[in-house]
């Protein structure tokens, strides 16, 4: 395997809505920002890969207008996911690993506002027997969440108290989007948003991009003085029916993140994409990761969460404070689709 | 579908005169004979559809041809369970799945959600519960929406039976919604 690093990530500052500038425009900051702070521009770049959906623009192919943002004359190696930008990562993981190149650029974002978007979210869904019904995606969470508190393992309190220390730590975070200080005591006196969730519970909806550049090797050494490297990543999917499905375990998550080897040394970092309280939980739990591990100091997706970038988001979170020098070796998590169906973990590493 | 979507939303301009916007779902054909003006704004109808119909099957086709009879069958998978709505493709190895069984048609709630403020496009107006229902006969459950009087009413555990849409065309919003057996005393 080739040694391949994140040299540089930026991300756009993120609103529950950005009405007055397009898709391009949303997502030039993040481009050229972490592309400045490496001193690259495109030229250098060996691969372009992006991730978005055009369900939430409502315009078949939209992703080709954002390519504007790279600049795609004279013609470049590029590639889309419709998933969120943590698999095209994976994919350009991949192009790199081939040796022909040695750079990738990686973007990802969207405008989750337009629409209606826990409606829009129903349209992943089986389209013959389940779509019909518009299950929206906050209640399918809801369906998790109890099955997880008739399991006897987790409380509303639990549920609460990883609500009330996201937001809390989000403080820290100049790019989320909800920062308070509240305690879980105050959270459970809420109403019930769809029970047993409330709206605590449940991440913010959310506009926003960002970027990871991949370097291999020495490239990545000339580049940055702390490469953050990738050790490991891997990703699994399940069925598409809830019903076929232990809601309480992510067994993709499991097995993905021993494919990646989170196991295989401390974790001092972990940032999850869990966009409801529950998830976290479920997720730590998959992942084996001990108490002491520190979840989420970015406030996780819970405090911002733009769709098909918050996983991409998690990456870099956990790259910028293995680059700062702040921790040595984190997990990094992505999800898609609904209750933690597809699952995506990385393994993050400064040089000894 | 290209070749119709630029027809649809553009001016073909070999035939100014007659400009067609078919769709093969719609079966709807306009003919626009008028020329546009100079300084006319150009405008069309854009349909957003996918032009084509899909067979549902022998597995997905039977599920829901039962729905339309109130009969609700589940496929047995490799290992013996069964699966409901019926699968096509055995989950674990993957092989074609063809043993159909009948099940239900009532069963219990194995986890379920209360939507206060229902949605417009939710199968009912009133606040419901959302609800995984394991039929009776069944080892895995499917999603339904459940009306009760209250949150207090429903349970993990809760025994429903199906309540069918008055006319039925083999879709599943021919199952209506579910109901509590014995008013939720169970």
């Amino acid at each position: 395997m080739r040694d391949i690093a994140i040299i540089s990530f930026a991300q756009t500052p993120a609103v529950r809505r950005i009405p007055e500038v397009n898709e391009v425009e949303m997502l030039m900051p993040a481009i050229h920002g972490a592309l400045s702070q490496v001193d690259m521009t495109i030229d250098d770049i060996g691969f372009t890969c992006s991730g978005s959906t055009d369900y939430l623009a409502g315009v078949g192919f939209s992703f080709v207008s954002t390519l504007d943002g790279v600049g795609a004359w004279p013609p470049i190696q590029e590639s889309h996911v419709e998933m969120d930008g943590a698999w095209a990562l994976y994919e350009a993981w991949v192009k790199l690993q081939l040796g022909e190149l040695d750079t990738a650029l990686v973007y990802s974002y969207a405008k989750s506002s337009p629409g209606d978007l826990p409606m829009v979210l129903t349209r992943q869904l089986d389209p013959i027997t389940v779509a019909p019904l518009w299950p929206d995606s906050v209640s399918l969470a809801a369906l998790q969440a109890r099955s997880l508190l008739d399991s006897g393992n987790y409380t509303e309190a639990q549920f609460a108290e990883v609500a009330a220390r996201s937001r809390r730590s989000a403080l820290d975070n100049p790019n989320a989007q909800l920062a308070w200080d509240r305690s879980a005591a105050e959270l459970l006196g809420e109403d019930y948003h769809i029970a047993p969730l409330r709206k605590s519970d449940c991440a913010p909806i959310t506009d926003g991009a960002a970027c990871v550049i991949l370097a291999a090797g020495d490239v990545a050494r000339s580049k940055v003085k702390r490469p953050a490297w990738i050790r490991g990543i891997d990703h699994r999917v399940e069925p598409i029916h809830l019903g076929l499905r232990d809601l309480t375990v992510s067994e993709s998550t499991r097995i993905a993140g021993e494919k990646a080897g989170v196991a295989d040394g401390p974790i001092d970092v972990a940032e999850l994409h869990a966009p409801f309280s529950h998830q976290e939980l479920i997720l730590r739990d998959a992942l084996g990761l001990s108490s002491d591990v520190n979840i989420n100091p970015s406030g996780g997706a819970l405090s911002a969460n733009p769709m098909m970038t918050a996983g991409l988001i998690r990456i870099g979170e956990v790259a910028n404070r293995i680059s700062a020098g702040d921790v040595n070796r984190g997990v990094a998590h992505a999800t898609s689709g609904p209750c933690l169906q597809q699952n995506l973990v990385a393994v993050l590493e400064g040089e000894a | 579908m290209a070749e119709s979507a630029t027809r649809t939303v553009g001016v073909d301009q070999r035939t100014p005169e007659v400009r067609l916007a078919k769709t093969e779902t719609c079966s709807i054909v306009t003919i626009v004979t008028d020329r546009q003006e100079a300084g006319d704004i150009l405008s069309a109808p854009l349909i957003i559809e996918y032009p084509f119909k899909r067979t549902t099957g022998p597995v997905i086709g039977a599920f829901l041809t039962g729905l339309r009879e109130k009969v609700l069958v589940g496929s047995r998978a490799n290992d013996g369970r069964v699966i409901v709505p019926p699968a096509e493709f055995d989950p674990i190895s993957g092989e074609d799945l063809t043993e159909l069984v009948e099940v239900g048609p009532a069963g219990e709630i194995t986890t379920w959600a209360w939507v206060t403020k229902p949605h417009a496009k939710h199968p009912l107006t009133d606040p419901f519960a959302w609800a995984l229902i394991k039929l009776d006969g069944a080892d895995t459950p499917m999603l339904g929406a459940v009306a009760a009087a209250s949150m207090d009413v429903v349970h993990t555990g809760l025994r429903v039976t199906p309540v069918w849409a008055d006319e039925r065309e083999g879709h599943i919003n021919d199952l209506s919604h579910w109901i509590p057996v014995d008013g939720g005393n169970t």
